[in-house]
């Protein structure tokens, strides 16, 4: 029998064994999805033809006894970031409404050669800026703990469908902690990998020098699994690391952190942080040295200024991306009625086609990077940028990895932060530093905070393609964790009903 | 004192084609000054001695070989043109520069 | 008051001119700057693009290493220091021509610097030489073609809508930008087109761009500004576009100079402004006002990593730096020994390459001059084509050798010239095939002579007497006897000599 409340590595399992087909599996998820997802909004787009369709040959070439890659017939959401061939690709934005690319991102190729079954497309902040979900052009999504708060964002849409059980495994993108920080509030696993580990051909782009693609899934070794789908050099992209992929796979099978060192950041920790947040996390860290793991406090003291770099590197990036929707090839126009002139088209199709938040971090980035400001703007956050990854590399030098919450607070409240950017920005403030320098982090979950009873998030953090390092970690806190509680964390979903 | 006006919006919306009403602007201008007074903490660490990072990555030297690759069909480039004649995409007259 | 309108020679007199020059260059890769669409001119519209060039959501760029080798010729070529470490910026500006509303550029970090060329302009005073800095060598790319639909046609103003085809978009570019040039004085004109020959004959010498002005291959624009002399400032400058010939190049700064000369003149001051070269009346006319100018927020290209050419490989290009053009027009001239009007008419015509390896093939230098510029051009005229098209250089030095060696009159000659154009085989086959062999051989050509004197033997005995004209009556039944296959000059020296009038 099929179950949707297992995990992507047994489905995989039970797939290789006949004891179910693809057809069969996917057509409980996107029974799933009919069910729940009038109350997550996870999906912008269910693609229910084109996954049986993918599901039903890779049943036939199981039935050939073709080889499979271990993830074959598994099905997956996919953030509307990415671009799919002939599926509508929006990034969240009404710019791009009804726009059907006519290419594969690489990451889209790799799952389709590895046979994983894509069930459709999920909501996002327009262009993956926001820590919410609420800037999406499409309507909120709703965190599957308790619907009246957020799921985090910008891949919201894609945690709360793993969440929500609508789908076992997702692809998100991560430039300030949008896959980090929407894995914490929902309760799951997310991975920014390494800059520069997956692909960002086809991936519409938000902050050129911060965006990655990664894994969701609801345990460590499922994010391994994806990851080493999705992983691997691109010739198509030019910041794509050309070297073997880390062997994350066998890393979350290892549960064994014997000797390892472990970092925890202090200027991530204390005043700031929920108390339920730091209450978790010292319990994950007492459950690593048990593990055999020794801890160290280090000092990252330019982190102070990360968050106030990013939000001026990634708007400034932005406001040049984002200048291509511009009416003329794709997406939506508005006011060709004939009387106007191409820039007041693309004027006013702008205007009526991005959000709030875009149009604001659009001028903020075209600010910080005009003449006479470059240098006091764009520049200084170069600068701060080569002080965290000082910060890094000095941490990295007293310990294996480096951990801390992944967010100040649990989830919020829907609307709680919308009217005030920078109470928003501040969400990421512990992420975005792993973005500024490249390297990569998990968020793993390790239990609900007292005061909620809402999902709290560890972040572990490696160097340059050492992302064995925290599926190693994370895969070894995992196990301490489900035997000190008996039964994984989202056994604990009160909403939603049906989970086994 | 604002580090940002009205009018400083209305150029950098120009600049960036967006056209925004007067009570947008100045919502703008309101919201950027208080985004502005946050993130120019920046220039508080950002000595002359630094070296700018503008990419996390040290690599160098990627290039492709020049050789020719399959284009898109016709059709499929202009699949999502919101108008299009002849094979080509069709856009409202361009002024200005000719 | 009135004042009097100024021409060239009394602006000049009155004002001092500062030239600058940017050049664009198509380099003729076979793929584009980014991606691996085709770069072949002519297609249908945007059939030859792809997510990357057309600039859709998502996709990247990657160089193209070809466009960088070729970058780095030019900068060779052209004395300047190849950048150890460079980098793509991104130049932003709305454009519907241009997909990503971003031209991916170079800008405080190009790969080529502080070069300069050396060019030769005729003076009062004779030939003088001047030298032009090269400030920047750097890439770009190309932007796509508008076509503007309805009012004028063609036009930008009044047209109804306009039509984009993105095959150009991301065809590799670069562009060479000088230094303001000093001390050109009246000659601003000329030295801007000896440049931009200089320049054209480098870049083709390279094989490194088709380099025709005429299909927008090569584009320059150029930068002036006046002063009165001897004052020692800068004046505003214009940027005239649109340059199209080398001629035009020259008319475009005098031109310019003149129109600027008189606007001062008038108490007027001059706008900082773009215009556009008019190819009918070699008059410019203003484009758009440059006094708001765009702020183009350059920032690095986040989506491209840094050029750092390997001092090895920047070696083995300079191998490869050809003799300079103008060195090398000088240096086979005098081997040559060939009159300037010839050399010239050997440039023009691009048959300097084909000469020299006809010469080195063995061909005498007059002759294989001669048959290229002169026959072959002829034929080549004919059908339209290239005459290097039409026959090899070792076939034409073969021809020449057997003029030399007697055994082809230059009529033959042509006919086997013909016969090869008309694809009748090798000279050896057309020869053979046609029967066009010379009669060399003195014995046969004897028999002709002695059955000629039987048949006029009055002249024969006037040619005794040592009326030599007279011989040509003679030669003339010979060369008919023959069939024309003799060699004109043997027979009359054979004949003679039988006559006993040989030296
Ligand atoms: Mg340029
Ligand atoms: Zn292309």
């Amino acid at each position: 029998m099929t179950n949707i409340y297992s995990s992507a590595s047994e489905m995989a399992d039970s797939l290789a064994k006949k004891e179910y087909s693809s057809v069969e599996l996917t057509q409980q998820h996107l029974d799933r999805i009919a069910d729940v997802d009038g109350k997550v909004s996870a999906f912008l787009h269910v693609d229910a033809e084109g996954a049986l369709t993918q599901a039903a040959a890779v049943d036939a070439k199981r039935v050939r006894g073709e080889k499979l890659s271990p993830l074959a017939g598994v099905p997956l959401a996919l953030k509307d970031i990415l671009a799919q061939k002939g599926i509508p690709t929006t990034a969240g934005s009404k710019i791009l409404e009804g726009w059907r690319p006519p290419y594969d991102s690489t990451v889209v190729t790799k799952l389709k050669e590895a046979g994983v079954v894509i069930l459709g497309k999920t909501n996002m902040d327009e262009f993956a800026m926001g820590s919410s979900t609420e800037n999406s052009a499409y309507g909120t999504t709703q965190n599957p703990w308790d619907l009246s708060r957020t799921p985090g964002g910008s891949s919201g849409g894609s945690a709360a469908a793993v969440a929500a059980f609508e789908a076992p495994l997702a692809i998100g993108t991560d430039t300030g902690g949008s896959i980090r920080q929407p894995a914490a509030l929902t309760g799951i696993v997310g991975v920014k990998p390494t800059y520069g580990g997956v692909s960002r051909y086809g991936v519409v782009a938000y902050s050129s020098s911060l965006d990655q693609v990664g894994p969701f899934g609801r345990t460590v070794l499922d994010a391994a699994l994806l990851h080493e789908v999705i992983a691997g050099h691109d010739e198509r992209d030019s910041t794509s690391i050309n070297a073997p992929i880390p062997q994350v796979v066998a890393a979350a099978k290892r549960l064994d952190v014997k000797g390892m060192k472990i970092g925890v950041i202090k200027e991530l920790s204390g005043p700031g942080f929920q108390a339920g947040v730091s209450q978790r996390i010292s319990e994950s860290l007492e459950l690593l040295v048990a593990a055999g793991a020794e801890i160290v406090e280090v000092s990252c003291p330019s982190f102070e200024f990360a968050l106030a770099a990013y939000y001026l590197i990634a708007p400034s990036e932005a406001s040049s991306n984002l200048a291509r929707f511009d009416s003329m090839r794709y997406g939506l126009r508005v006011g060709d009625d004939g009387s106007k002139g191409a820039e007041e088209v693309m004027s006013i199709t702008r205007e009526a086609g991005f959000g709030k938040e875009v149009k604001r971090r659009i001028i903020l980035g075209t600010y910080a990077l005009s003449s006479g400001y470059y240098d006091a703007y764009y520049g200084s956050a170069q600068k701060v940028r080569t002080l965290v990854k000082q910060d890094f590399e000095k941490a990295f030098g007293q310990a294996d990895v480096l951990v801390s919450p992944v967010t100040p607070t649990t989830a919020f409240k829907i609307g709680e932060k919308s009217e005030d950017p920078v109470a928003m920005y501040l969400s990421d403030i512990a992420t975005i530093p792993v973005n500024m320098a490249g390297i990569g982090g998990m968020s793993l979950p390790v239990g609900l905070a007292d005061e909620d009873g809402l999902p709290v998030g560890l972040q572990i953090m490696a160097p340059v393609m050492q992302d064995d390092r925290f599926y190693r970690v994370g895969g070894t806190l995992e196990a301490a964790l489900l035997s000190k509680w008996g039964k994984p964390l989202l056994a604990n979903i009160p909403e939603l009903g049906g989970v086994a | 004192m604002t580090a940002i006006s009205r009018e400083d919006v209305a150029h950098l919306a120009k600049l960036a084609r967006v056209e925004m009403t007067p009570v947008e602007l100045d919502h703008m201008a309101t919201e950027l000054d208080h985004i502005l007074s946050a993130v120019k903490r920046v220039q508080e660490v950002a000595t002359q001695d630094i070296q700018p990072t503008s990419h996390p990555l040290a690599m160098t030297n990627i290039f492709r070989d020049d050789v020719v690759k399959p284009s898109l069909t016709n059709s499929e480039a202009l699949s999502g043109a919101p108008a299009k004649i002849d094979g080509r995409f069709k856009v409202p007259q361009i002024l200005g520069e000719e | 008051m009135t004042l009097d309108y100024l021409d060239y020679k009394a602006a000049t007199e009155k004002y001092e001119p500062t030239l600058g020059l940017e050049v664009h260059v198509e380099l003729n890769t076979k793929s584009k700057m980014f991606c691996s669409c085709a770069t072949e001119f002519g297609a249908e519209p945007n059939t030859q693009t792809c997510p990357v060039c057309l600039g859709l959501p998502g996709a990247l760029p990657v160089v193209n290493a070809k466009a960088i080798e070729s970058s780095i010729l030019i900068g060779l070529a052209l004395n300047c220091s190849i950048a150890p470490y460079s980098r793509f910026a991104r130049k932003n500006y709305f454009y519907p021509d241009m997909p990503k509303n971003f031209q991916t550029s170079q800008y405080d970090e190009p790969i080529c610097v502080d070069g300069y060329l050396d060019v030769e302009v005729e003076t009062d005073d004779g030939a003088k030489v001047f030298r032009v800095d090269i400030e920047r060598v750097h890439m770009e790319e190309d932007t796509g073609k508008s076509l503007h639909v309805g009012g004028s046609t063609g036009r930008i103003h009044g047209a109804e809508y306009s039509l984009l085809d993105y095959n150009r978009a991301g065809i590799p570019l670069v562009e060479i930008v000088t230094r303001i040039v000093p001390g050109t004085g009246k000659y601003a004109p000329q030295v801007a087109r000896a440049y931009v020959t200089e320049l054209r004959d480098i870049l083709r010498s390279l094989g490194v761009s088709d380099v025709k002005m005429e299909q927008g291959s090569l584009r320059c624009d150029a930068n002036l500004s006046l002063a009165p002399i001897g004052s020692g400032e800068l004046g505003t400058r214009s940027e005239t576009k649109n340059v199209n010939s080398l001629r035009s190049v020259e008319r475009a700064v005098s031109g310019e100079i003149e129109r600027q000369a008189n606007r001062l003149q008038a108490g007027e001051r001059i706008v900082q402004e773009t215009r556009h070269f008019l190819e009918e009346s070699g008059q410019t006319r203003p484009g758009r006002s440059k006094e708001e100018a765009e702020d183009y927020r350059y920032f690095p290209e986040p989506d491209l990593v840094p050029i750092t050419p390997d001092a090895n490989w920047i070696e083995e290009l300079r191998k490869r730096i050809p003799e300079k053009p103008s060195i090398r027009r000088k240096r086979l001239q005098t081997e040559w020994d060939c009159p300037d009007k010839e050399m010239t008419s050997l440039v023009n015509a691009e048959l300097l390459d084909v000469v020299e390896e006809t010469i080195e093939l063995g061909a005498e230098p007059t002759r294989a001059r001669t048959w290229w510029l002169g026959e072959i051009s002829r034929l080549a005229n004919e059908k339209e084509v290239l005459p290097t098209s039409l026959i090899t250089t070792e076939f034409v030095a073969e021809i020449i050798a057997l003029i030399v060696a007697g055994e082809l009159t230059d009529k033959l000659a042509r006919q086997v010239v013909e016969g090869v154009v008309n694809g009748e085989g090798s000279p050896k086959e057309v020869i053979e095939k046609r029967g066009l062999k010379v009669v060399s051989d003195d014995t046969a050509l004897m028999l002709a002579i002695e059955s000629a004197i039987s048949a006029q033997p009055d002249t024969a005995e006037r040619v005794r007497g040592g009326n030599i004209p007279a011989a040509g009556a003679l030669i003339g039944a010979v060369m008919k006897a023959t069939g024309g296959q003799a060699d004109a000059a043997k027979v009359r020296e054979l004949l003679l000599r039988h006559l006993g009038q040989g030296e």
